[in-house]
């Protein structure tokens, strides 16, 4: 059923007999029920194909990973862009690896990739997937057609990566039957999903959150298509009534959302503190997070919304309240574009094609000579470059290393201050004791030293778990010193309880 | 033709119409279609270029020499001035005519990539003017993105797509027929970019067909790159403005017409709104510039 599609098979039951042809609303449902067999087929045909793979891949349930994918890349869809195409890969290897835990972790990010981009259909033009069906035409003939979708498209995102979208028929063959109101549909999830807690039924409960879930998404999807449209065009847009209307209720929707999953969330950790079982706390705890995770689509989706209003009045400013101008150009988009796309193909094609050939300008024809080609012809290819130009040298100038104290000195005031937690000592003995080194400027960086030790940083010494630190304390002493003055600070190290910390540390992390 | 053109200095010489002309005159007259020959070149930039242009205005003998000069080359003068320069363009069967063969290979075998290069260059065209105004006001800039265009087609063929879904109408093309497709359905299909080993745009993809045709623009200079922004920015230059205005659009709207296709506006209001304004999906028809 997929690309590249057959055509030699007819649907027997269809083509036989005389009987007159059913009408096309008869044909309808069944075209619409084809289309629908035809969105599965890609996942039956990873199974089916696995087989050429070049490997013993058929311990590998292709279709249940591909339908895991399904489930992620709409899970992962966020407002503005999409899925990571590796964050899926790497979210699919767990599901993969569990298949068969004993191949490589080579082998296993080899079939999340195999089945990621044959559901992207890498190898096609189009990137999507082509089905044939038949139907029959109001004059009764049969006609065949082709069904073109895409089950995972990639979109462009920011800073030109790529992103992945699972499109609507793809979200049809994960959830099914979506034939239905968002809304409402999203209200009765969250409804059952409510009782489902009351009554302490946390595995149905689950099974309702994630459906909550896709609603969520899916709301945001069909808001953004039309707040980008909005945004885009402001003249084609009622902003008297229809867009303030759609934002109004757009946000109060959110409103509602926010208040019913803040409810149910309050619901879920209380069921998740109190019961016992921890298979229930488990679930619970995993409830949580799909529950945090709508609030954040809806914070995403009303921060939109806000936008929408300013947007609007810049555009306005810009474009209507402008001079009109005296004359009027073409209106490239209703004369010519919109009214090109709904032709058919061969008649569409003359229409670009004029545009084309009077819109693109001119070239100057390229005229070779034939010495100049020999000459071009001879030239050995330039070699690229594979590393970028040669870094230059760096031209380094030594700074003068002007500092007041030497390593040296250091090393013997840190010698002299080391003293046993048990024995402080006055400033005025060490500056003794540095003294009689025979180092004059040793004196001036222990007493610089103890008066930093007066304030000692704490702090410091306790995010990186010391096990002892400096301190210096006035009692009211005089120093008395031929070269410095203030007081004679008692300086002593004081031992740290590092064990002690660090536990404190982790606990308040 | 040049009549918003203001000189700053009138000491010009004015030769008189009847004198001869020199061969020095027809060489002039030719380095001056040259330089139009030069689509990126600015005239402020280079004094014999804005001496020439000075010279056209003020000598209509020399005028009709240099367009002459351009006629016989196969080329239509778009306007004389300084701030286009020697607007000039191919006519039909020139050799300077870009041909869509020449442009992109694939189009030759495969009429749905001729049609949506083509269909990039008219959307490119349509987000840099999205109003008859913007193309009829001379010092109107406009900007476009790549992804912007990508995303502007896209929702006109939404908009196709919900209405025949409305219709009950089924847009399958008929398998043996492909060049009874709907236009729209062509540009639908095609993937909007892709991963790819490099990370460049695919260049079958969408957004690959609208970059080619902006850049391809950029070197016509009609278009001025202005950043990487949603796959690339640009703006509009005064020469893509005449030729979309006296030659792209004219020719496209009398192939639709040839067509029997007769579009309809009031002429003023260009983008109608949508009639259904109680569903979500609120935009048919757009033609701003993205935002952002």
């Amino acid at each position: 059923m997929t690309s590249p599609a057959s055509t030699d098979s007819v649907p027997p039951q269809l083509s036989a007999g005389p009987r007159p042809a059913p009408g096309p609303a008869a044909d309808e449902g069944l075209a619409r029920r084809l289309r629908a067999l035809a969105c599965t087929a890609p996942l039956h045909d990873l199974d089916a194909r696995k087989a050429n793979l070049a490997g013993e891949y058929s311990v590998y349930g292709m279709a249940e990973v591909a339908l895991a994918a399904i489930d992620l890349v709409t899970l992962n869809m966020d407002f503005d862009t999409g899925a990571d195409h590796e964050q899926i890969v790497a979210r699919l290897i767990p599901r993969i690896a569990a298949q068969a835990p004993h191949r490589p972790t080579a082998e296993h990010e080899r079939v999340a990739r195999w089945v990621l981009e044959n559901l992207i259909n890498v190898g096609s033009v189009d990137r999507g997937f082509r089905a044939v069906y038949g139907t029959f035409a109001p004059d009764g003939t049969y006609v065949r057609r082709d069904y073109d979708f895409k089950l995972i498209e990639e979109v462009p995102g920011p800073g030109g990566t790529v992103y992945l979208r699972t499109t609507d028929e793809a979200v049809n063959v994960l959830v099914g039957a979506l034939d239905t109101d968002v809304t409402s549909a999203q209200i009765a999830a969250e409804v059952k999903l409510e009782v489902l807690i009351n009554r302490g039924r946390l595995a149905d409960a689950q099974l309702a959150a994630e459906q909550a879930r896709y609603r969520t998404v899916q709301y945001s999807e069909t808001l953004r298509r039309a707040l980008d449209a909005t945004r885009r065009n402001v003249r084609a847009v009622d902003w008297l009534s229809a867009v303030p209307d759609m934002i109004a209720e757009a946000l109060d929707h959110v409103a509602e959302r926010y208040r019913h999953e803040n409810a149910i969330l309050t619901n879920i950790r209380k069921a998740r503190d109190e019961t016992e079982d921890p298979e229930h706390k488990r679930r619970a705890a995993e409830l949580v997070d799909i529950v945090k995770d709508c609030i954040r689509r809806h914070t995403q989706l009303q921060s939109r919304l806000l936008e929408a209003g300013p947007l609007f009045r810049a555009e306005q400013d810009r474009q209507a309240f402008a001079t009109p101008a005296t004359t009027s150009g073409t209106d490239l988009y209703g004369h010519l574009l919109a009214p090109v796309l709904p032709l058919p193909l061969e008649q569409a094609i003359r229409v670009t094609d004029a545009f084309f050939g009077r819109g693109t300008g001119l070239r100057t024809p390229v005229s070779v000579r034939i010495a100049d080609l020999v000459d071009i012809l001879l030239t050995p290819p330039v070699e690229r470059e594979h590393l970028g130009a040669e870094m230059p040298e760096p031209d380094l100038i030594a700074t003068p290393d002007d500092s007041r104290f030497s390593e040296e000195q250091l090393a013997a005031a840190m010698e002299l201050l080391d003293l046993p937690a048990d024995a402080p000592r006055r400033l005025s003995g060490l500056l003794a004791e540095a003294r009689r080194t025979g180092d004059p400027d040793l004196a001036y960086l222990v007493a610089l030293l103890a008066v930093h030790a007066a304030s000692p940083a704490v702090g410091t010494a306790y995010r990186q778990g010391e096990q002892k630190l400096l301190f210096a304390v006035d009692d009211g002493t005089e120093l008395d010193d031929p070269e410095f003055g203030g007081a004679d600070l008692i300086v002593g190290t004081a031992l740290l309880d590092a064990a002690g910390m660090a536990a404190d540390r982790t606990e308040a992390a | 033709m040049s009549e918003h053109v203001e000189w700053s200095d009138a000491e010009a010489p004015a030769p008189s119409a009847s004198a001869a002309v020199t061969p020095a005159d027809a060489a002039d007259a030719a380095r001056l279609v040259a330089f139009g020959l030069q689509p990126k070149l600015q005239p402020a930039r280079d004094q014999e270029y804005t001496e020439l242009l000075r010279r056209h205005r003020d000598d209509p003998a020399f005028a009709r020499l240099a367009d002459a000069v351009a006629a016989g080359l196969g080329l239509v003068v778009l306007e004389v001035s300084p701030r286009a320069g020697m607007a000039v363009t191919a006519a039909e069967e020139s050799v300077f005519a870009v041909r869509m063969g020449d442009y992109a290979r694939r189009t030759a075998a495969d009429s749905g990539d001729r049609f949506l290069h083509g269909l990039a260059h008219l959307a490119a065209a349509a987000l840099a003017f999205p109003r008859p105004e913007d193309l009829a006001d001379d010092t109107y800039i406009g900007r476009v993105t790549v992804n912007g265009v990508d995303a502007f087609v896209r929702q006109a063929c939404r908009r196709l797509e919900e209405r025949a879904e409305e219709q009950g109408e089924n847009t399958d093309p008929a398998t043996d027929a492909p060049g009874l497709e709907a236009a729209w359905r062509i540009w639908a299909r095609r993937s909007a970019t892709g991963a790819t080993k490099d990370a460049r745009r695919p260049a079958a993809s969408t957004t690959g067909i609208v970059a080619k045709a902006l850049a391809f623009l950029t070197d016509s200079g009609f278009l001025q790159r202005t950043g990487d922004d949603n796959g690339g920015t640009y703006r509009t230059t005064a020469r893509y403005q005449l030729q979309v205005r006296d030659m792209a659009g004219s020719a496209a709207l009398a192939e639709l017409l040839e067509l029997g296709i007769v579009p309809v506006t009031d002429g003023t209001a260009t983008l109608m709104p949508a009639e259904d304004t109680d569903d979500l999906d609120l935009v048919a028809d757009a033609g701003l510039p993205f935002h952002s």
